[in-house]
């Protein structure tokens, strides 16, 4: 039996402008993620990572190709939903290099806000939100207000917060930037724990070495083009 | 769903109400200069209410005695009197004029009427009525006179025996109330050397001065220095008569212009305090337009602070209904706060103003809606900034 994949990503283009000035930031992207695994897309400034990751985030929109969210096809040549911020909202989880929390709401509303925009009552919201505070063991932190969490504990309620509506695929920006190689590692081994347990595809995009030689499987972009390469899949 | 405007006030709450407190000044400000206007329009209508007249007779085809000066002779009351319909009539005189008290100038309206007829005080506070009939008057409480107290006006001193109160000029200047006769002469009183040269004048004329005719000489000498003009004469309307219809039969018969109330109190407002009612419209405009100013700035920089969020609201999913919501909210909540510490501040400073301010609930209720509309207009602005935010911006590079 063939699992389906998380995502799955077909001949994806992307270009800037048109004419003579015209920039192909991706030409013809090509990747395949299972639920449950966390592949790491690296390349050089300018490779095209901050432009896949706005493509598949549908923040922009592709050029051309087709893009498949857990059997869902959400671009083919055009999108096919009407409402993006539905499709992020309940369909792909975002964790930024900086947490990027809402500073005026405590840890389990911002991790509750998702559920909430998307129609869940608010006692069930925080009850899911104190779950996933919970999964990122950071439910002692629940009631703290962002500015008195640690910058350790603000990105764990960050990635609670992308899991929040159990979405098959979270991208990840340079989660690991700003920390010590500890607590980067520490990070990583808490996706991979959730990519297994929510079964959620996640794309972690990095520069950074020290959790590199982690991912069993990596994307390397270069001038707009992947190439999977087989990753060391140390273990933490 | 979480109410975002009232988490993100409550994360910096001082700093929120801060603003509201010095918009609230702002606020203030407005509300007293409205009542300002208030207070020239009521003060006007005091005037007119405390003589008691439904008639005011002054010279012909003047808007006296205050939009323009009236002079009529003080015996035009008994012709008036024999027509249909007037059932009382009191001679008034006016004069502002500065009068000292302990050394001390102070400017007041004295207003001249002959006891037990219209134009005195309608009620006391203190004291009683003036019962001589001469050199007592009867003061505004607003003068700082009490009851006892010695004022000199012009040549002579008068001594307060009873105190009113809210009884003040259009000008806002407090009244003093004094028998007719004193006020005549106080106001057309010459000095000393004017009556020793118009004397000399005389004498000094074959036409008065005649050898033998002596009573001639001091016939018209007393003619000159004897003053029996007045300003105006109030007349109350028998029951059962239209004020109108007397005023028009007045002007008719006697051939001097009559107004009814009603129309002495629009020639006070309309024509009296025109010029400054303008004034201040045009000073509420401008405050108007500062405080949407200041609304729209402090909202603006506000979202400015948050662009990030803002991004990382809308990648999420957050619908902009929801982020314009929260922006309008807040800026609301300034007006809110802002207006009611406004209308607090303008109770609290209005008594300590010189002239008096009147703070109408109605115009307050106005101001409110106002408030509230400026705020929502302000806060399109930071609605249109919030709004153009890319969700990309939340993701780098």
């Amino acid at each position: 039996m063939t699992t389906e994949p998380a995502i799955l990503i077909e001949n994806l283009t992307k270009r800037y402008g048109s004419g003579p000035t015209a920039v192909d930031a991706l030409k013809g992207v090509n990747m395949s993620i299972a639920p449950g695994e966390v592949v790491g897309l690296i390349g050089p400034s300018g490779s095209g990572k901050s432009t896949l990751l706005k493509c598949l985030g549908a923040v922009i929109e592709p050029t051309a190709g087709r893009i498949t969210l857990a059997g869902e096809v959400i671009y083919n040549n055009a999108w096919k939903r009407t409402d993006l911020r539905v499709l992020r909202r309940d369909r792909i989880g975002f964790v930024f290099q900086a947490p990027y929390l809402i500073p005026f709401l405590d840890a389990t509303d911002n991790v509750a806000l998702l559920p909430m925009l998307a129609g869940v009552a608010n006692p069930a919201a925080r009850a899911t939100a104190l779950d996933m505070l919970t999964a990122l063991d950071v439910q002692h932190r629940a009631h703290a207000r962002i500015p008195e969490l640690s910058g350790g504990e603000q990105q764990r309620v960050a990635i609670a917060r992308a899991l929040a509506n159990r979405p098959p695929i979270i991208l990840a920006d340079e989660p690991t930037a700003p920390l010590d190689s500890a607590r980067a590692l520490a990070v990583v081994k808490i996706l991979n724990r959730l990519a297994q347990e929510f079964q959620t595809a996640i794309i972690v995009v990095t520069h950074d070495e020290k959790i590199i030689p982690t991912f069993k499987r990596i994307y390397n972009i270069r001038d707009g083009k992947t190439y999977e390469e087989p990753g060391e899949g140390r273990p933490i | 769903m979480i109410n975002l405007a009232r988490r993100d006030v409550a994360s910096h709450l001082g700093r929120y109400l801060l603003t509201g407190f010095g918009l609230g000044l702002l606020i203030g400000v407005t509300l007293t200069m409205a009542g300002v206007y208030r207070g020239m329009i009521d003060d006007a209508k005091v005037l007119l209410r405390s003589g008691g007249a439904d008639i005011w007779v002054v010279q012909q085809n003047t808007l006296g005695p205050f939009a323009e000066p009236s002079s009529l002779q003080d015996d035009v009351y008994r012709s008036l009197e024999g027509l249909p319909g007037v059932a009382e009539t009191g001679n008034v005189a006016y004069l502002t004029m500065q009068v000292n008290h302990g050394g001390k100038d102070i400017r007041v309206m004295v207003a001249g009427y002959t006891q037990g007829r219209l134009g005195g005080p309608s009620f006391l506070v203190a004291g009683r009525p003036i019962a001589q009939s001469h050199y007592e008057a009867v003061a505004d409480t607003k003068t700082g006179f009490a009851v006892g107290d010695r004022i000199r006006i012009r040549r002579n001193d008068y001594t307060v025996v009873g105190l009113t109160r809210r009884m003040v000029s259009s000008g806002g200047d407090p009244m003093v109330f004094i028998p007719l006769k004193d006020a005549q002469e106080a106001q057309f009183l010459k000095d000393n050397e004017s009556i020793v040269n118009d004397r000399n004048r005389l004498a000094d004329n074959p036409a008065i001065n005649r050898p033998g005719q002596p009573d001639v000489l001091k016939a018209v000498e007393a003619i000159q220095t004897a003053s029996h003009r007045i300003n105006a004469v109030l007349v109350r309307v028998a029951q059962g008569h239209d004020p109108r219809q007397v005023a028009d039969n007045i002007k008719r018969w006697k051939h001097l212009t009559a107004y009814t109330s009603t129309d002495m109190e629009d020639i006070l407002v309309a024509k009296l305090i025109a010029t400054a009612a303008k004034q201040i419209g045009l000073f509420l405009g401008i405050l108007a337009i500062v405080s949407a100013a200041i609304v729209a700035f402090i909202i603006y920089t506000m979202t400015l602070g948050k662009i990030k969020e803002i991004a990382v609201l809308k990648l999420i999913g957050t619908y902009d209904r929801t982020i314009a919501a929260m922006i309008m909210q807040e800026a609301l909540g300034l007006g809110v706060i802002g207006f009611f510490v406004g209308k607090f501040a303008a109770t609290l400073w209005a008594p300590v103003f010189p002239k008096y301010v009147l703070l109408e609930t109605t115009d307050a209720m106005r101001a409110f809606v106002i408030t509230l509309l400026i705020c929502a207009l302000a806060s399109v602005l930071a609605i249109r900034v919030a709004l153009r935010i890319d969700p990309a911006e939340a993701i780098g590079g």
